[in-house]
This record gives structure tokens, C-alpha cells and sequence, in this order.
């Protein structure tokens, strides 16, 4: 029997309900406001009044409209069919709806009901299962989407059949289990998780050991990030924040990408939707689209569901997870998130924290970033969450709530500079400012010293170690002039220009330079390193300008030039001669 | 906004502040509006019977007795063909002198466009004005402001961009303006005999400052009957939203929420998008783009307002003017388009976003040379002529008062690296440079 109640009271989406029986912390609720059926969620119970959070406008909403509890938390139905679906941050499948406008209330199913999966058993009658061991596998475009006993079900059962290799569709009972005291369950391809709890069915959450490839050199080269990492991009607004994570998105070495637009524009959204079906994914020629699920929840849809937008994308990157498969989220951005923990904090008359951010935000973001994380699956299996979200700090300013609690969160930080951005350095990573926790890692370091070359974080180190000199020496010349300091300062500055031009800048606009893979990167690096290593003996500091300008020039050619073409051989050639020229001199 | 007939009144108010009134009711919904003691009031908080009423003119001489009469719904407009042309008050009313306008009842601040059934903007929207053309193109369906400091002529940038565009409508919502800016706006469309195209929604500086709150709906009210339902090219001009920005701050504050940043509301940021997210390109073809106007105070661009309106809007325009020519320009480096990449060099001439970085880069280094000739260090002869370029840059290209077409610009900029560069300091790619560079340099 669903408790029922009535609205007592209302303030914008805060709506208190006088309830007739038991309500749980954070249960669903169905507001009746005429034909309309109004979701919400319980947010503070007081005595018998329940303070809800509506998913949707109130307007028009009066005192004593019936309210019924549904018994059950928020949510996600977890099944084949997610992967290239658009989602709103309830999971309403956008492409279904009809209206040109999200008419109030409307929802729409998750999955297709009618659509035939070609199932293929794994599981045997007799075995003995726990919740996330796989039963069965059906094809999702190109992933073996693994059909797992449900998540909710506790305890050890026994199978007691499967069905047989065949076309079923999501609601077809495809496993019988029996418990202990010999109930039986049927499963279904589909299955119910509330997003805000974490997905435990592992066996071990290890440390990261090896790195997410993404084929952008400031990020592969000087600050890899884990598979199953965490990481973040704070930066004022214009940026790149949003390219950054689209060519991410694009180009990572990712099975599963879930994009999270949380409070960001439309048109982005609408960027990707027009794109993604178009585009190849660099590591399987499939298209793009294949691989990825939006979770779409601009900036003028619905507060409340903002915020539940980024539990119910990270609840369906545990979901495949937990079928041994490589997910990324990117999140964009957890600032609009935690603005909207802000609006209903400042509802409930909460005694607010710093810039009337609640006080447990910094609670809320490790949890969230914690739920990231590479897993050992109970048949040995791995799979794992890579986590990266974006932050829009006000007025572009480090020193705020969101940004410090995501710091203490997140193992990778990429900071987008104003000034890089502003002089159209992109990437505007800088370089010095930001870090990857996980090269410390010894772990990782053998990682890399085998998947690139032996020594390579030694590498890593030296050269963010001449971009340092190159600012000391650049910050030298600034006050002093260009005569007033010796050559060698030009020398130093100009380095570290190399490294900024050839390593730290990338067109993401250009076919070819947009992705580096690792080779490459490890090619390029060494090749910079290895100029950077060598005295040039330059008459004056004009000598030296010019040098390292026309040598950049060629260098970025190189970049610009297909991986071994002829064209690339050329400008190779090019770089030789120029470094001869000077060498001999020396 | 006439009241139906049998409505009960209340005449007991119980509580009185500077912007609300409490007054026990029943049967009253969220949002909807009332008359309280004949202004015109909306609810905004229910209490069990207790409902609180924002009373848009403010409480002055309202008397506990007053009458307290609920219309039975949220504001609405009439929509019809016949609003264009016409001048409006924040409530819908004419302040022509005109008859009020038949028509269907919409409702403000309708439901959001699905983004699913969005299409990707890819129209450009020409100027005239270089500094917007050439180096920050706006396209159909973009939703971009003009920062500027309160000095500068940003209404008469924006009315000569409106006139300029290629609109179907022009729907002007004017929030705290001046009595002599809306005259000046009415004269400029009356002149120029566009009157059949223009809407005005206006709240001037005379009327009450929470009235403003209504205006930009009931603009972009207009501007969805006329962009869906009759597929209409639909530019909608918003200015001030700083005031509207400040309005919003003085009712939250009257509403005891706990300021955030600069005083303003927490949920500043999801008030100013459920605006600007109303641009939209509409399968049918028909569009709304907006062009706001949010006043800086000594240029900084930091304060809540202009920050976060610009990680809402898809770039800015950065209005200053320069010392060099005493021209008003649009700032290369602080304004930004994002949209520009999906119209320059496919909409326009191939060389359009070469042209476009290199002219902006080479501003960029006179910029240098000119922090280094106030340093005291000795300028190079690249920087002389650097410096000489972005002069004529400013004055040819940067300059708001320009009015040419994007070729023209083109081949303006060609012209100017001619004259003080040489081929490989404007560094373009050869293909283009055999093409374009002047013949006679």
C-alpha cells in the first residue's frame, strides 16, 4: 500500500506534504496536479510533513493536491538498448518525445520494449551466483552487453535454468535463481538500481595501474590520467573547457563514454548530436554514437533534476562496469550540480556554508568522485570508471567551495589558464599549475616505463622542469629586457616555448593534430627533449629568437603531417637541417 | 488584465513588508497572479491557507483591508499577428495608446525546447560591423551579450545590429531603461520604417524595478509565436540584464534567501539561463536569437552578473574604447563568438578564419610592443610596425561605426598586412597568400 498525502505547502520546486503513513528519506513521490503527474523527491521529513524537491515547475500547484509515495528511491533502469541514447537527468529518453517542448510531465520509457535481443547464455543451471555475475550476453551494437543477476539481490542463489540461445526482448524472464530457502526468482534483461547508491558487486577496488589514452598530448604526456581515475578541469568561462572534454570524448581509448551536460547549453548538446553520429572512433572505426549515452540536462531544464543527472550517469558507467568494460564519464559541469544542492540547501533554511554552498558539499563531492575506480569483478574480470568532470569556477577564481572540495577529490588536475586562452594557447592547460597525482605512482611508472619506455616519468619530469625554467627565465627577461640578460636566458625561455608549441599545443580543429596516440606522443617528446638537451651557441638573443621561431614553425608542420607520410619525413628532414646549422657551430 | 466574474475577495491582510503581502485563501495555485488593493501581485509562497502575494509596484499604501482578488492563473500574453508594431508594458499592456490585442493566452516562461529537436544554428547573421563579423561572426539561434561599461553607446550598437539583421522580428525587452533610451529606440524604428517588424516590451527606470522580471518573458513569449508557429527569423534584444540581474536580487533578498556572491540570489545562474536558453534554431527554419546587453562597472568582467552570463551565453562581445584611434571598438581578445566555427570559412570566403587569427595575433603582438615602449625598452622595427598596423586595424576593422561587407573586410585586413608585413610574418598558409595578397604590394 503506497502512503498517500496532501500538499500543505509550497515555495518554487519545495513543496511540503502532509503525510498519512510512513515516507523513507529521499523516496520517489507523484504530485497530481490535474491530468499532470508531477515526480519528486523526499528531501526532509519534519513530524508528519515530508519536504519534497518537484522534478518539474509547480506553477499552478495548490494546497491539498493528493501526493503518493512510491515506495522506492530514484532509479535507473539498467538494460541493453542505453548505449547512443539521449537521456534528460531522469532518464526520459528525449528522442521519444513528441513535442517540440518538454511539456511538464512527460515521461518517457528508458528502454525499447519491442526491440529483440539475440541472447546467449553464460551461466548453467546448478551454478552458484552472487548479484553481478553474469547469466548471459546479448549484443548491444558492437559490446557483449552482459546480462548480470540483479544488483539489489543479496546473498548467494542457485541457478535454476536459463533460457536457451535466442531473441527475447528486455522484459523476457531469460534465468530462474533460487535462494536459500528455495524461492525462486526469475530475471529479467532489465533491472532497477537508486542511482545515489554506489554499485558494489565487485570483488576489489585496486589502485589504478594502468592510463586512460585520450590523444591529447598536454594530458597523455605530462599529466596521464588512470583508467579508473579521477580528474577535473576547472577554468573560467571561454577556456576550452567544452572542446577539451569533447575531444576527449572523441578520441579516448574508452568502450563505453558517458557524457554528462549538467546546466550547460543546448546547442553543445545539440553539437554532439549532430556530430557524434558522423564521426569514427579512432580505436574501432565504429561510429562515435555506438559507444556513447548523453545524459542531457542543460542549464533551463529542471533544477532538480540536474542534480539527479549526474547519479543516474554515473549509475550506468558502473552498470557496464560491471560487465568488465572500460567506461569514462565526463561531466559538464559538476559546478551547475553543486549550484543546485545550493538553491534546495537555501530552500530547506539550512544554516549555509561558504557562499551559501551547503556544508556537506565537500561530503557530497568525494562520495560521488569515490563511486570512480577500476574493479576486480567476482570472475576475475576487470572493469573500471575514469571519471572527469569540469568546473566553472566564479569569476575564474581557484579559491572557491567547488573547486577546493573537487580538489580533494580528484587525483588529476588540469587547470584551463585565462592567460593561455587569451593568447590562444590551446589546450589552455598550464602546464605548471596543474598535475596527475598518478605519475607518483609506482604502479603507473612501471606502467608507462613498459607501455612507452623505460624512464619515461623521469622524462615527464624533466621537461616540466625546463617549462619552469623557460617562466623563470621569461619573467627575467620581462624586467630586465631583452639585452639585459644573457643569451642563455633566451635560450631557456625559448625551450620551454618549444615544449609549449610542439607538446602542450594541439589543434583540436586539425584531422591529424586533434589525436596523438601514445607513439607519437613518446616520438615528439623525445624529439623535443633531445633539442632542448643540446647548446646552441647563439651571437645575440635576435640570433637565438629567430632560430627557435623557425624551428617551431617546422616542428608544428610536423605535427600538422600524417604519422610516417612522406610529408612528415620532409619537414623531419627540415628539423635536421636547421639543428645542424647551429650545431656545427657549436 | 481583467478579473473573472464570482471571484471571492479577500479583504483581511495579514501581513504587510515592502514587496509581499500574506493573506489567508484557499484554492489558490503557484504562480498565479492577483490584484491586491488593485495592483497587480503574484503568488509566490503557499503556507497551508496563508498565501504570500509579491505585489510587482511594491506595498506602498496598501491597507490591511484591501481587496485581495486571485485571477486563477500565471501571467499570460495574447498572441496574435497584431503585436507587431506595437509597444507594450511589462504586463502585456499597450502603451501606444493602441487597442490591446486579441489573440490566444500563452502563458510566460513556457516549457523548454526539447534539445533533441534542436537544430545545429548555422546561419550567419551579418552586421556590418567588423569587429563583429569578421572576428566574432554571430549565426541564427545564438544567444550572446554586449559587455560593456555603462559609458558606452551599447543601445545604438545594438539598434544598428537589429536594423542590419536580416530579421523577420525584432522583439526589444527593455528592463530599467531610460525614459529618453526607449524614445530614442521608438524614433530609431519609426524612422527607419521597420515599425511592422519591431515588438517592444518596456520597463522604464519610472516604473517599479520587480516589474522587470516579467519583461524578457514576455518578450521571448512573443518570440516563440512568432519563431514556431510561424517559422519567423525572431531577433530579440535584451537590455539591461544587469537591471533585470538586480531585480532579482532585491526580491530575494525580500524573500529572506540567503545571498550568494555580489548579493545576488544562488540560483542567479539557473534564472539568467531559463532566459538565454530561449535562443533556438526550430527545425521549421524559424529562429530566436538574443542579443542582451549586460552593463560591467569599471570593465570587470568577475562580478556574478557578467560571469555567470558568460558561461551561459555562447560568447561575448567586449565593447572599450580605444586610445589610440578614440574609437569605440569590439576588444578582439575579450569578446568571443562560439559559434562563429560553424559559419566562417563555409558561410563565408575560405580565407575568413586565417585572416581572422593572423589579424588578431599581429594585434596582439602591437599590444606587446606597446607594454615594452611603456616599460622603456628600445621597440624593434617589427614592433614600429606592429604598432602602425593595429592603429589602422583599430580604425578600419575594429571600429563599431564600420558598416561593409564581409568581403570588404577581408580584403581590408589583406590590404593591412600588405602594407606593413611581409608574407611570412602574417604566416598564412601559402595557398591562401598566392591568392589574396594585394598584387600591387
Amino acid at each position: 500500500m503506497k502512503t498517500k498525502g496532501k500538499v500543505a505547502g509550497i515555495t518554487s520546486n519545495m513543496v511540503v506534504v502532509k503525510t498519512f503513513g510512513p515516507v523513507a528519506q529521499n523516496e520517489i513521490a507523484t504530485v497530481k496536479l490535474g491530468d499532470e503527474r508531477l515526480m519528486a523527491e523526499v528531501i526532509k521529513v519534519v513530524g508528519d510533513n515530508a519536504y519534497i524537491q518537484v522534478f518539474d515547475s509547480t506553477r499552478g500547484l495548490g494546497v491539498g493536491a493528493e501526493v503518493e509515495f512510491e515506495g522506492h528511491m530514484l532509479e535507473a533502469t539498467l538494460g541493453p538498448g542505453i548505449l547512443s541514447k539521449n537521456y534528460d537527468g531522469l532518464q526520459n529518453d528525449l528522442a521519444e518525445m513528441d513535442s517540440l517542448f518538454i511539456e511538464r510531465g512527460s515521461r518517457t520509457a528508458p528502454l525499447d520494449e519491442n526491440v529483440l535481443w539475440s541472447f546467449k547464455p553464460l551461466a548453467k543451471s546448478g551454478d552458484k551466483v552472487e548479484a553481478g555475475d553474469w547469466l548471459g550476453e546479448v549484443q548491444e551494437k558492437w559490446i557483449a552487453h552482459k546480462i548480470m543477476v540483479p544488483f539489489a539481490m543479496e546473498g548467494t542463489y542457485t541457478v535454476k535454468s536459463v533460457v536457451g540461445a535466442g531473441d527475447y526482448n528486455i522484459n523476457h524472464t531469460v534465468a530462474v535463481l533460487t535462494d536459500a530457502e528455495g524461492v525462486e526468482h526469475p530475471v529479467t534483461m532489465v533491472q532497477r538500481w537508486p542511482v545515489k547508491k554506489a554499485i558494489k558487486a565487485y570483488v576489489s577496488k585496486p589502485r589504478p595501474a594502468r592510463i586512460l589514452e585520450t590523444g591529447v598530448r598536454p594530458i597523455d604526456t605530462f599529466n596521464p590520467i588512470a583508467d579508473g581515475g579521477t580528474g577535473f578541469i576547472p577554468g573560467p568561462f571561454g577556456a576550452g573547457k567544452t572542446v577539451l572534454q569533447h575531444a576527449i570524448a572523441k578520441q579516448a581509448e574508452a568502450d563505453v563514454i558517458i557524457m554528462i551536460a549538467c546546466g550547460e547549453r543546448a546547442n553543445e548538446v545539440v553539437e554532439i548530436f549532430a556530430e557524434f553520429p558522423r564521426l569514427d572512433d579512432p580505436h574501432t572505426g565504429h561510429k562515435l554514437m555506438e559507444r556513447t549515452t548523453i545524459i542531457c540536462n542543460t542549464s533551463n531544464m529542471p533544477v532538480a533534476s540536474r542534480e539527479a543527472s549526474v547519479y543516474t550517469g554515473m549509475t550506468i558507467g558502473e552498470y557496464y562496469r560491471a560487465m568488465g568494460l572500460k567506461v569514462l564519464i565526463l561531466a559538464d559541469s559538476t559546478s551547475r550540480w553543486a549550484q543546485a544542492l545550493r538553491e534546495m540547501s537555501n530552500r530547506l533554511e539550512e544554516l549555509p556554508g561558504q557562499d551559501a554552498f551547503p556544508m556537506d558539499l565537500s561530503a557530497i563531492i568525494s562520495n560521488f568522485y569515490a563511486r570512480a575506480g577500476l574493479v576486480e569483478l567476482r570472475n576475475g574480470a576487470t572493469g573500471s570508471v575514469t571519471f572527469l568532470g569540469t568546473v566553472s569556477p566564479a569569476g575564474g577564481n581557484l579559491k572557491e567551495p567547488v573547486t577546493e572540495a573537487t580538489q580533494k577529490a580528484a587525483r588529476c588536475f588540469y587547470a584551463l589558464s585565462q592567460q593561455r586562452a587569451d593568447s590562444k594557447r590551446y589546450p589552455a592547460i598550464d602546464p605548471l599549475d596543474s598535475y596527475s597525482k598518478y605519475l607518483e605512482y609506482p604502479e603507473i611508472r612501471e606502467y608507462l616505463d613498459g607501455r612507452i619506455e623505460p624512464g619515461w616519468v623521469d622524462l615527464v619530469n624533466k621537461g616540466k622542469t625546463i617549462v619552469q625554467r623557460g617562466k623563470e627565465a621569461s619573467e627575467q627577461i620581462d624586467i630586465l629586457g631583452d639585452d639585459g640578460v644573457p643569451v642563455e636566458y633566451h635560450d631557456n625561455f625559448w625551450k620551454s616555448e618549444l615544449i609549449d608549441f610542439v607538446i602542450l599545443q594541439q589543434d583540436a580543429f586539425d584531422a591529424v593534430d586533434a589525436n596523438t596516440p601514445l607513439d607519437r606522443q613518446r616520438y615528439m617528446f623525445n624529439l623535443v627533449l633531445d633539442i632542448c638537451d643540446r647548446k646552441f651557441d647563439f651571437a645575440d638573443f635576435q640570433e637565438c629568437t629567430e632560430f627557435y621561431k623557425s624551428l617551431i614553425n617546422l616542428m608544428k608542420q610536423l605535427n600538422y603531417s600524417e604519422w610516417e607520410s612522406d610529408r612528415f619525413a620532409e619537414y623531419r628532414k627540415k628539423v635536421d637541417e636547421l639543428l645542424e646549422t647551429k650545431v656545427a657551430n657549436a | 488584465m481583467a478579473t473573472k466574474a464570482f471571484q471571492k475577495i479577500y479583504t483581511k491582510i495579514e501581513n504587510i513588508n515592502k514587496a509581499t503581502v500574506t493573506v489567508k485563501a484557499q484554492g489558490v495555485g503557484n504562480d498565479e497572479l492577483a490584484t491586491v488593493g488593485g495592483k497587480l501581485a503574484q503568488v509566490v509562497r503557499i503556507v497551508g491557507d496563508e498565501i504570500t502575494l509579491q505585489v510587482f509596484q511594491g506595498t506602498e499604501g496598501i491597507a490591511t483591508n484591501a481587496e485581495v482578488v486571485f485571477h486563477g492563473e500565471p501571467p499570460v500574453l495574447k498572441v496574435s499577428d497584431d503585436l507587431a508594431g506595437r509597444f507594450f508594458d511589462a504586463y502585456g499592456n499597450p502603451l501606444d495608446g493602441g487597442a490591446p490585442i486579441e489573440g490566444e493566452e500563452r502563458e510566460i516562461g513556457g516549457p523548454t525546447v526539447n534539445p533533441f529537436k534542436r537544430i545545429q544554428p548555422s546561419e550567419l547573421i551579418a552586421t556590418g560591423i567588423a569587429g563583429i563579423d569578421l572576428n566574432n561572426t554571430i549565426v541564427s539561434g545564438q544567444k550572446i551579450p554586449f559587455f560593456a561599461d555603462p559609458d558606452q553607446p551599447y543601445n545604438q550598437v545594438m539598434a544598428d545590429v537589429a536594423l542590419r539583421a536580416q530579421a523577420d522580428k525584432i522583439i526589444l525587452s527593455g528592463m530599467g531603461m531610460t525614459n529618453d533610451d526607449y524614445l530614442y529606440f521608438k524614433n530609431l524604428f519609426e524612422n527607419a520604417g521597420v515599425l511592422d517588424r519591431i515588438v517592444c516590451f518596456v520597463n522604464t527606470t519610472e516604473n517599479p524595478p520587480v516589474e522587470r522580471l516579467l519583461v524578457p518573458d514576455m518578450a521571448l513569449t512573443a518570440a516563440e509565436y512568432f519563431a514556431v508557429d510561424k517559422g519567423e527569423k525572431v531577433l530579440v534584444l535584451l537590455t539591461d540584464m544587469t537591471l533585470y540581474a538586480d531585480a532579482l536580487a532585491i526580491v530575494s533578498n525580500r524573500m529572506d534567501q540567503i545571498p550568494s556572491k555580489d548579493s545576488m540570489p544562488g540560483s542567479l545562474y539557473s534564472d539568467l539561463a531559463k532566459i538565454y536558453e530561449k535562443a533556438v534554431q526550430l527545425p521549421n527554419g524559424g529562429s530566436i536569437t538574443i542579443i542582451a546587453v549586460t552593463t560591467l562597472s569599471g570593465g570587470d568582467i568577475t562580478h556574478a552578473v557578467p560571469d555567470n552570463t558568460g558561461y551561459i551565453t555562447e560568447g561575448q562581445l567586449f565593447l572599450r574604447k580605444d586610445s589610440d584611434t578614440g574609437k569605440v571598438i569590439v576588444d578582439p581578445f575579450r569578446s568571443l563568438s562560439r559559434l562563429k566555427q560553424l559559419v566562417i570559412g563555409k558561410k563565408t570566403r575560405e580565407d575568413h578564419p586565417q585572416v581572422m587569427n593572423a589579424a588578431v595575433r599581429l594585434y596582439s603582438d602591437a599590444a606587446n610592443a606597446k607594454t615594452k615602449l611603456e616599460n622603456g625598452f628600445d621597440l624593434s622595427d617589427y614592433d614600429e610596425r606592429a604598432l602602425k598596423f593595429a592603429k589602422d586595424y583599430s580604425d578600419k576593422l575594429l571600429a563599431i561605426d564600420i558598416n561593409i561587407q564581409i568581403e570588404e573586410m577581408l580584403d581590408t585586413a589583406w590590404k593591412l598586412f600588405a602594407k606593413y608585413f611581409t608574407k611570412s610574418e602574417v604566416a598564412i598558409k601559402a595557398e591562401l597568400t598566392d591568392k589574396y595578397w594585394p598584387k600591387n604590394a
